[in-house]
């Protein structure tokens, strides 16, 4: 049976024991005074047998569908005979995937080896054996679930307690997936990264000058020996970075100052909405307009003044990146100068200080640990955005802190190494693996740093 | 001079700076706001000015004969005999027809790269539509080609840009229009259709389902989710490290680089768990742990606004805490939860980069019917588009670009509604 069917069904016969559990708390209590004889409402007694009824049966079948592919093709693999049996895990995997497509009649039985099709014919049939017999156990279990779950209505059974606990537990469950993720993001760029740095010393990758990530194929090719050095990589990312804070701190900062100090009310409330477009829009948008639009006017530009611009300048890509963290920063900064005590700006106002005076000296100090935290997290942003930079920034490992020439970032080597389909060994994809861990660490600690800053800052005030 | 006019006079002297200034600093602020506000019209004003042209396309009217020793096909109901048909033969003859006098192969080539290459297989679906027409000569528009439709529209522009075709097929293409054979028509097929190589023939029909079908896994997975565990932070959660650790996951979650999930979706979900490539399904989970910090974030928000005399109230009246949560507090914050979960699924209809990471980049012909068909999604078509070198493609990419934007329009739109119009004020 299919696994949404199996679904449906568990999910039917749940109905059905919420029903069945109700009804017969009814039968009992109604011949002794109605249903306040009962500890809990007849609902919650029908929701015990259904949970019963469905949640260990969801369990099973959970694992059962994590574990089964792996465990059939293990047996299925061992039992095939030694002159085919693989010698090491390439070898392994193209049997196995050789086998499972036999089974499943994407290639042709006739003309491949008795051992192989004999394979083939145990994998199917292993696998229709799991599935039926899969199917057999959870219905029996969920039929023992609604039996037992009937079985312990009665007058005393505390069955709204028991109820909440299961409640109480999958809530738990689900605050705990962020804790699950952050975990697997670790874990995934770790196990991988740790399995990179045996082929390349950490040493070399961390401070080595040339990246060109292309190893060869065969032994005699020519210049590929693949370098792993990835200090242009974070040149290039600091640099665009850097590009898009000088037009995003200065930008966003005025507007909010002047948003929060100066402007009317329906100008507020047609700028700050229209500002706030810019951080709506798709960073795939930004790429196209950084990619197509300002980057050839740039080049243009440069050429009419005699200077060479490339047109995958860091400049274009970090000034459209800027753009795009304008209404990021502005909306942080708002928040922290909004807070800060009227009392503040009246002294200051009392004393003769012109307004702009007030905002310099007395606002802005008030309001800096927040918008320094602020920045930090628009920082955070900009190295790890990827889409501007895939589309408007080059290729090319450049060593450079001219923002007129074409660097490359983390992020683009990052996709360039993992889209299409690569060996999952090879140190060219793992080295994927190994920015991403760079990545991730830089952007986590100043994430925490700065949500610190933040919270710190909102207290004081509070 | 005494001593008092004096300061006077110096105070006099540097108020007039300090105005100066203040004048000075109101203007930085003007021009910032200036220069966000023009980033904004630019933005959207070069992808309009861009794309508008790709809702219309040129069609071409000739005479098709529907010749059955042409196509080699007598009876349309026989599938070998459709398969096999000859179908490009009728709109080259057509073709033929039109302009009598052309000999050479190259300007043969050249007269039929006039039409789109799928222009014959349109006639094929025409055929079999009204089967009655086979043997019969009608006049049909038919496709053209993408470089005749970049010419003709930059031509009837007044700025004709001819780089990739041919003196004669400039002039024919001037013959056709004086004729009035030859005209733009609403662009059918970029809404109809699926990806292709052919800049004309592609359409955006395949990844709008795409995005639809993943948008659904992640609001499925994300919303029940992300409402539970906002539910026991601010309910039940009892206040010790181990609640701290959680909320400190669900920040940085909510900032870390979009392409780290992409990662995480590569290697647990596609090398561990074997989910395959490139299909809604694992799009859905990867854009459902993206998007969870944020539906968290604002659920909790919500719970948070729902006054405490509420609860108290409800306690009092005998409910358990389950009971309180179930009747008062969830309905009354699902509003803004809504809002939240709308926020949320707008961020995952834009998001790409983790996407490329799990093969949702792959050139995909075919419409995706379910959860596990191979499918890409809208701004991921915009990249590939985007990348894709000819230049009918600009247009397309830019007219698939005002669809993405005008979809994300409705939902914040609507999601501002929502609050505007269900949101209590307490």
């Amino acid at each position: 049976m299919q696994t949404i069917n199996i679904l449906f069904l568990l999910f039917g016969l749940g109905l059905f024991g919420f029903y069945l559990g109700r009804g017969r708390s009814r039968a009992i209590a109604n011949p002794l005074g109605g249903i306040r004889q009962l500890h809990s409402l007849p609902s919650y007694y029908g929701l015990h047998t259904a949970l019963w009824c469905a949640l260990p049966s969801l369990f099973i079948l959970g694992f059962w569908l994590i574990f089964n592919e792996a465990l059939i093709n293990s047996i299925v693999m061992s039992s095939v005979p030694i002159d085919i049996a693989p010698i090491d895990t390439a070898s392994y995997n193209l049997l196995l995937n050789k086998v499972t497509n036999i089974a499943s009649g994407v290639m042709p039985r006739d003309g491949q080896g008795a051992g192989v099709v004999n394979a083939a014919d145990s994998l199917s049939s292993l696998r229709v054996t799991s599935r039926w017999s899969m199917t057999l156990l959870l219905l029996v279990l969920a039929m023992a679930g609604l039996f037992w779950g009937w079985y312990k209505v009665s007058v005393d059974f505390r069955a709204r307690p028991a109820v909440e606990k299961v409640m109480q537990n999958l809530l738990l469950g689900c605050a705990c997936l962020a804790i699950f993720t952050t975990v697997g993001i670790v874990f995934s760029v770790l196990f991988e990264s740790i399995q990179f740095f045996r082929t390349v010393p950490i040493y070399d990758f961390v401070f080595g000058l040339e990246w060109s990530p292309q190893t060869a194929i065969r032994e005699d090719q020519v210049g590929s020996s693949g370098s792993f050095g990835a200090v242009p990589l974070f040149v290039g990312t600091l640099l665009v970075s850097a590009v898009a804070m000088f037009i995003a701190v200065p930008v966003g900062l005025m507007s909010a100052i002047y948003l929060a100090e100066y402007a009317s009310k329906n100008v507020r409330t047609f700028a700050k909405p229209a500002l706030e477009i810019l951080a709506g829009i798709p960073t795939v948008v930004y790429g196209f307009f950084a990619a197509l639009t300002v980057a050839p006017f740039l080049r243009d530009l440069g050429n009419s003044f005699g200077v060479s611009i490339s047109s995958e300048s860091a400049l274009a890509a970090g000034g459209v990146m800027g753009i795009m963290i304008i209404p990021f920063i502005s909306s942080l900064a708002d928040d922290v100068i909004t807070a800060v005590p009227q009392s503040m700006r009246d002294g200051s106002l009392a004393m003769g200080a012109t307004q702009s005076e007030t905002i310099l000296k007395v606002v802005i100090p008030a309001a800096l640990p927040g918008i320094v935290g602020g920045i930090m997290l628009a920082v955070s942003r900009a190295i790890g955005e990827t889409m501007i930079v895939v589309m408007a920034a080059g290729m090319a490992a450049n060593l450079t802190a001219n923002p007129l020439d074409s660097v490359t970032t983390v992020t683009v080597q990052i996709v360039s190494l993992l889209t299409g389909d690569q060996e999952f060994d090879s140190p060219k994809t793992l080295a994927a693996f190994a920015l991403g861990l760079m990545l991730f660490t830089v952007t986590l600690m100043l994430n925490i740093f700065a949500l610190h800053i933040v919270k710190k800052y909102r207290e004081q005030y509070e | 001079m005494s001593k008092a006019t004096e300061h006077l006079s110096k105070i006099k002297h540097s108020l007039a700076r300090r105005n100066r200034a203040e004048a000075r600093f109101r203007w930085y602020g003007r021009i910032a706001i200036f220069i966000g506000l023009a980033a904004v019209a630019v933005l959207f004003g070069d992808i309009v000015n861009k794309g508008h042209g790709a809702f219309r396309t040129t069609y071409i009217n000739l005479d098709v004969s529907y010749d059955q020793d042409l196509i080699g096909v007598n009876n349309l109901a026989d599938s070998e005999q459709l398969a096999a048909g000859n179908w490009d033969a009728l709109t080259k003859s057509a073709l033929r027809t039109k302009f009598p006098n052309i000999s050479g192969r190259s300007d043969k080539r050249r007269l039929n790269n006039l039409l789109s290459n799928g222009a014959g297989f349109d006639l094929k679906d025409r055929l079999l539509e009204s089967p009655q027409l086979l043997g019969k000569t009608e006049s049909v528009w038919m496709l053209a080609d993408d470089d005749i439709d970049t010419y003709y529209k930059s031509w009837l522009a007044g700025e004709p840009y001819a780089a990739r075709l041919s003196d004669k097929q400039v002039i024919w293409i001037g013959e056709l229009h004086q004729q009035g054979l030859i005209k733009l028509q609403f662009n059918s097929n970029f809404f109809m259709r699926g990806d292709s190589r052919e800049p004309e023939q592609a359409g955006i029909l395949g990844a709008a389902i795409g995005s639809f079908l993943t948008l659904i896994v992640t609001l499925m997975l994300s919303f029940p989710i992300g409402v539970c565990a906002a539910i026991y932070l601010e309910e039940f959660a009892p206040k010790n490290r181990w609640t701290d650790f959680i909320e400190v996951n669900i920040n940085n979650l909510a900032a870390v680089p979009s392409i780290i999930f992409g990662l995480l979706g590569l290697a647990i979900f596609i090398n561990f768990f074997h989910v395959p490539r490139s299909v809604p399904l694992i799009g859905g989970l990867v854009l459902t742990l993206m998007t969870l910090p944020t539906i968290i974030i604002t659920s909790r928000a919500a719970i948070k606004s729902v006054p405490p005399s509420i609860r108290e109230a409800a306690l009092g009246m005998g409910a358990s805490r389950y009971q309180v949560v179930l009747h008062h507090v969830l309905p009354l914050a699902l509003p803004g939860m809504l809002t939240g979960a709308i926020i949320g699924m707008a961020q995952a209809l834009g998001e790409t980069a983790p996407l490329l990471m799990i093969g949702m980049v792959a050139f995909i012909v075919d419409i995706p019917s379910g959860f596990s068909d191979p499918a890409t999604v809208l701004p991921v078509q915009i990249f590939l588009w985007a990348d894709s070198p000819e230049r009918a493609f600009i247009e397309k990419t830019s007219a698939a670009i005002m669809v993405l934007l005008s979809f994300l329009i409705i939902m914040n739109t609507s999601a501002v509604w929502l609050r505007k119009r269900l949101e209590r004020r307490w």
